[in-house]
């Protein structure tokens, strides 16, 4: 069974591809009838392991082995890989099912849904493994199959820079991730999870000179380990790539840009909770640019108009609060809002996806409005999405996202309150941010000028039943698993697969305290509903008065503006410095072309003196002569 | 064992090419591949019988054959142990498939070009057989002349410098190469390796020799800053002369050093590891950044060529077990990947004739199947897991990570650079926008290609899945090459002390 979750997403992307001729759905039944079965699997697999304690360890095969540094093909089976089974391959088959409406007039959809299947079995790959190098494979795989699904429509330059700054950005991260594994075989000699995990405890004492600094091995460890996540999971500095991943199509952005790929990045730091828990410079480092991540991402959020963008923002923010969970101890927390997070942000991408579709293709959100009644599925799931992205009370979002906040609280440190303060201030921004995409879309007067409001309209059943399964996720989904996650109790649940050193207490928070969050949330509606629909003229004031704060936002803080000049620019310019300086100024030039040159002159110059002529030769004859002479009676 | 099945494997390609000389020009020259295809795929099946022949747990010379040939004193010794079987194996691999790549790009004297690259291959595997110093030597530089030959008569416009400058640079370090040869026998009375294994090189004359012989495959490798014959042998190279310069003949080097300048010379290999890391590092770094601003694809390849060889010899000299298996792993891994990729561009450019990358674009839209193994081969270039390319990079760095990680590190940023020239020259070739208006009319890869590259592309994933066949091959020589080493070195330092 465990194989089948694996390898039928593999197969049916092979099997899709190939047979994409046989008849006219052939490649969207087979990819997502395949996922659907990995899902139904993976659920079976779960409450197989939490009611009867299933778990285990299968090897595939042996994939390479030289000396000590081995490692297999395995699929690894424990509550944290288990939970992570669900959410990748329930939203890949929610995503699936929609692409077939979404995608229907695409003449690729073959490729595109066998892309997504191969993605779905890289991103199981990652997470099954039992090994730092199969984690590796399947976080270079993910990243190669959002490089191909960002690029999906080849044809547009701003799609195929977008893949590839994806990749290479990604690549970035994953230098720091390679540098951790070298790291770990380094100085433990495996690089097997449970073998590793085991001799931390004795390294902690261990330091290493690293740049001229003096710096702990298990921090430098985790440090390399945790640029690796940055980059997957787009956190500030290598964020970059993720606002422009949202060339890819929609359902892409659902599955990959919301749900799973990115959150690799804190899947690896819940994985790695062992080595993380031995380092408090590292977990602060997590934290604060999880902190960073998130407000920085809601900022920007806030004054961008492409729908998908306010979106990709929105994920980065959300991401930024689970790696400050991670950082301040609370790993299960963490995983909670990973898990919530994938319904309610694949429900507002897909959502999103389903109001691009009634507009044709617009993705400027002061182009929409007024279309709520036109298309009330959309717009209730939209709605739920929202709900449960802010936090609204027994929403899916509250549950989690407060929990963070209160475990921040609870953690008692300086940093923890300042996560607290800057978490919950998020919490107002991602409202106010969220309530503006919502009113701007549904609300207010019909502003699209290229399509009139006649023409627009409600989704297909094979879109709107996907968002219906995740609206019922976003509604339910932190209430139902609120217990199993993060309750009491919870440790039954995760075992051994979350180390706590010190497991934070679950004690009395203020009454005071659990209640200020909501109320922002709720009280933020209205606001933004009189900001953002009822009177816009203020906002258009402030925007004018305060004209370079708003440009500052809306350039993202002009990060890749800054990032063009430094690396790429430069990189360009050593680039064609070494090769015309370099090998053909210096290298060639003195190298084999001066060597024949000179050689070339100095024969000249020896064929000179072949004149022929009698009295030449003696006169040379003679100047030797005397030379001769002159040489042996000094002697 | 008494069929001297060395010598067959090394003789057979070349007494085709004796047949292929007599037989008489005819006026559409399919006979004259078909003898060559034939010959080199009997080599090869014979090269995979020895293959899986080969007691891979034994680090020994195995089928050895001796012969006395001038004086008794230089003997014509052949062997082969786990490394160089490998080697072997991917030169007769490669050359049917340079036999088939002619069909298309070869247009006059065909039946000439399928001579020299028959010789070609019995001077390539009688490289890796040798066993003997003087044998290696021979089989070693004449490899230059059918390779001169391929680039000045069949090569581009620029064939000639081309052609002198390849035979200029290799031929310099070569020089050396016999006079420390020379100078061996005179300090071991032999110039049988084996036999010098056993008797060892005095310490003080080590560094000069390991220079001298550092020359030599310094150029082939080639390392920074002796490259730069590369490129422009490359670029005027005909497509299957590239494929078996970057799949083969680079390796003769790497080939070279495990085979004779580590164990001759450990003391002196000690001593000059950190030159070798830092002009690794420097090929490494340096070229990639080159390679992002070619507007050539073939000069970009060969670029990417001499960065995929400087981890080549990084790994080598991390004498460490990672390092060793990783950069042979590397060198098998680039064989491959270079020869699919200059097939690639072979592709094109007979439909074309246009080797710059601003030619071409948006090629996908028209012909797909050489876009999608394109692809798959720039992947595999810039190393992605579950391809070839991944695992050589990856137990390179390993390796080199426990000698010196400031090297590690500057090593590991050029994988992030080489994802940036390769992804950079897919999209210009592949994706995007068609501006050229001949591309609509390009046919797709025919069956012929579709075969070539497809074996290949099949391999290098293969292999990236399930490395343990080649894996397997070398361990046990590894293991000794290295033991050997630290034994040596010990063994030195002793004496030292005394």
């Amino acid at each position: 069974m465990q194989y089948a979750i694996i390898f039928l997403p593999l197969i049916g992307s092979i099997v899709g591809y190939l047979g994409k001729s046989i008849t006219k759905y052939f490649s969207e039944v087979t990819t997502s009838l395949f996922v659907c079965i990995s899902a139904a699997l993976s659920i079976v697999v779960f409450f197989d392991g939490t009611q009867n304690n299933n778990y285990g360890n299968y090897i595939v095969l042996e994939w390479i082995s030289s000396g000590d540094f081995k490692a297999n093909w395995s699929i690894n089976i424990d509550p944290l890989s288990s939970v992570m089974l669900v959410v990748v391959t329930l939203i890949s088959a929610i995503v699936h099912i929609y692409s077939i409406g979404y995608m229907s007039h695409d003449p690729h959809k073959p490729r595109f849904m066998s892309y997504l299947s191969l993605f779905t079995f890289s991103m199981l790959a990652l997470v099954v493994s039992d090994n730092f190098l199969q984690l590796f494979f399947g976080w270079e795989g993910v990243g190669l199959c959002s490089y191909l699904l960002i690029g999906f429509w080849y044809k547009k330059e701003t799609a195929n820079n977008a893949a590839i700054k994806a990749f290479i950005v990604n690549r970035v991260g994953d230098f720091g991730l390679a540098l951790g594994i070298f790291l770990i075989f380094f100085y433990f000699g495996t690089i097997n999870y449970q073998e590793v995990f085991q001799m931390v405890s004795q390294y902690t004492d261990q330091k290493l000179t690293f740049l001229g600094l003096e710096i702990g091995l298990i921090t430098l460890i985790c440090i390399f380990l945790f640029i690796g996540a940055m980059g997957k999971s787009a956190q500030f500095l290598l964020h970059t790539w993720l606002p422009d991943a949202m060339e890819g199509p929609t359902p892409v952005s659902a599955l990959i840009h919301a749900a799973t790929m990115v959150t690799a990045g804190v899947f690896l730091v819940v994985k790695c909770s062992p080595i993380f828990e031995y380092s408090q410079v590292a977990l602060n480092l997590v934290t604060v640019i999880g902190i960073i991540t998130a407000i920085f991402a809601a900022s920007v959020a806030l004054v961008q108009n492409d729908i998908k963008k306010i979106v990709a923002y929105s994920t980065c923010s959300q991401l930024g609060y689970m790696f400050f969970a991670a950082g301040v101890g609370a790993y299960n927390v963490a995983m909670f809002h990973l898990f919530t997070h994938a319904f309610f942000k694949a429900l507002l991408f897909l959502g999103s996806g389903s109001v691009i579709h009634a507009f044709n293709d617009e993705q400027d959100i002061r182009n929409m409005g007024g279309v709520s009644k036109k298309l009330p599925y959309t717009y209730i799931s939209m709605l739920i999405g929202t709900l449960a992205l802010t936090g609204f009370p027994f929403l899916s979002g509250f549950y989690s996202k407060d929990a963070i906040i209160e475990y921040a609280y609870l953690s008692n440190t300086i940093l923890g309150n300042y996560a607290v303060v800057i978490g919950i201030f998020t919490a107002f921004l991602t409202s106010l941010y969220s309530w503006r995409l919502f009113f701007k879309t549904f609300h207010g007067s019909y502003n699209n000028k290229k399509t009139p409001i006649e023409k627009t309209h409600e989704s297909p059943l094979v879109m709107l039943i996907p968002l219906f399964f995740l609206a019922v996720g976003a509604l339910l989904s932190g209430f139902t698993f609120k217990e199993m996650f993060i309750g009491n109790h919870s440790s039954d649940f995760w075992q051994t697969s979350i180390f706590f050193l010190d497991e934070i207490k679950h004690e009395l928070i203020p009454t005071w305290f659990l209640f200020l969050t909501p109320a922002i949330v709720i009280i933020s509606i209205p606001i933004s509903y009189y900001y953002f629909l009822s009177n816009t003229s203020i906002l258009k004031e402030f925007k004018n008065t305060n004209l370079p704060l708003y440009n500052f936002l809306s350039n993202k803080w002009y990060i890749d503006e800054f990032y063009d000049i430094l690396f790429v620019k430069t990189a360009k310019n050593i680039g064609s410095f070494f090769w015309k300086k370099g090998d053909l100024g210096t290298i060639d030039r003195f190298g084999p072309d001066g060597i024949s040159r000179l050689i070339k002159m100095i024969s000249n110059k020896a064929a000179r003196f072949q004149t022929g002529f009698i009295y030449d030769y003696a006169f040379v004859m003679l100047i030797g002569l005397s030379i001769l002479l002159t040489y042996l009676i000094l002697n | 064992m008494n069929f001297p099945i060395l010598s067959t494997l090394i003789f057979l390609p070349l007494v085709s090419a004796f047949f292929l000389f007599l037989s008489k020009e005819q006026k559409n020259n399919n006979s004259a591949i078909y003898i060559s295809l034939f010959s080199s795929i009997a080599t090869l099946v014979l090269s995979l019988f020895l293959w899986f022949s080969l007691d891979w747990s034994s680090s020994d010379f195995q089928f050895v054959e001796e012969q006395s040939w001038i004086n008794d004193y230089i003997k014509f010794k052949l062997g082969v142990d786990g490394i160089s079987i490998l080697f072997i194996v991917l030169t007769t691999f490669i050359t049917p498939i340079c036999i088939l790549s002619c069909v298309n790009s070869v247009k006059n004297r065909i039946k000439e070009f399928l001579i020299a690259i028959l010789v070609l291959e019995t001077l390539m595997i009688g490289v890796f057989c040798s066993l003997d110093l003087v044998i290696f030597y021979l089989f070693f530089e004449a490899g230059l002349i059918p390779m001169f030959i391929i680039i000045g008569v069949w090569g581009g416009s620029r064939r000639v410098y081309s052609a002198f400058k390849f035979f200029l640079f290799t031929l310099l370090g070569s020089v050396l190469m016999l006079v420390a040869i020379i100078a061996i026998y005179w300090l071991t009375g032999t110039t049988d390796i084996t036999q010098i294994y056993e008797t060892k090189i005095p310490k003080e004359y080590q560094n000069l020799l390991w220079l001298a012989f550092f020359s030599s495959f310094a150029v082939k490798t080639p390392m920074w800053p002796v490259h730069t014959w590369l490129p422009d042998a490359h670029v005027e190279a005909p497509t299957a002369g590239s494929v078996i310069l970057a799949a083969i003949l680079l390796k003769m080097a790497g080939y070279g050093f495990l085979r004779f300048s580590i164990p001759l010379f450990p003391v002196a290999t000690e001593f000059f590891t950190p030159l070798v890391f830092f002009l690794s590092i420097i090929a490494i770094i340096y070229t990639s950044l080159v390679a992002l601003m070619q507007d050539d694809m073939k000069k970009l390849i060969a670029y990417s060529s001499v960065a995929h060889m400087g981890y080549v010899t990084l790994g080598i000299f991390t004498l460490t077990k990672q390092g060793i298996e990783g950069s042979i792993f590397q060198m098998i891994s680039h064989g491959l990947i270079s020869a699919a990729l200059f097939l690639c561009v072979g592709v094109v450019y007979d439909r074309l004739h246009s080797r710059q990358i601003s030619t071409y674009g948006g090629l996908v839209n028209y012909i797909p199947k050489y876009s999608f193994l394109f692809l798959v081969f720039a992947l595999a270039a810039l190393g992605l897991p579950g391809t070839t390319g991944f695992l050589g990079e990856f137990l390179v760095l390993t390796g080199s990570f426990q000698k010196n990680y400031l090297v590690a590190v500057l090593a590991t940023f050029g994988v992030v650079l080489g994802a940036a020239y390769m992804l950079w020259l897919t999209k210009r070739i592949i994706f995007g926008q068609t501006k050229n208006e001949e591309i609509k009319n390009l046919k797709d890869a025919n069956r012929l290609e579709v075969l070539m590259l497809g074996t290949l592309a099949i391999f290098i994933v293969f292999f990236g899945f399930y490395p343990t066949p080649l894996m397997e091959t070398f361990n046990v020589s590894v293991d000794n090459l290295i033991l050997n080493f630290n034994q040596d070195l010990d063994n030195f330092k002793l004496v030292k002390n005394d």
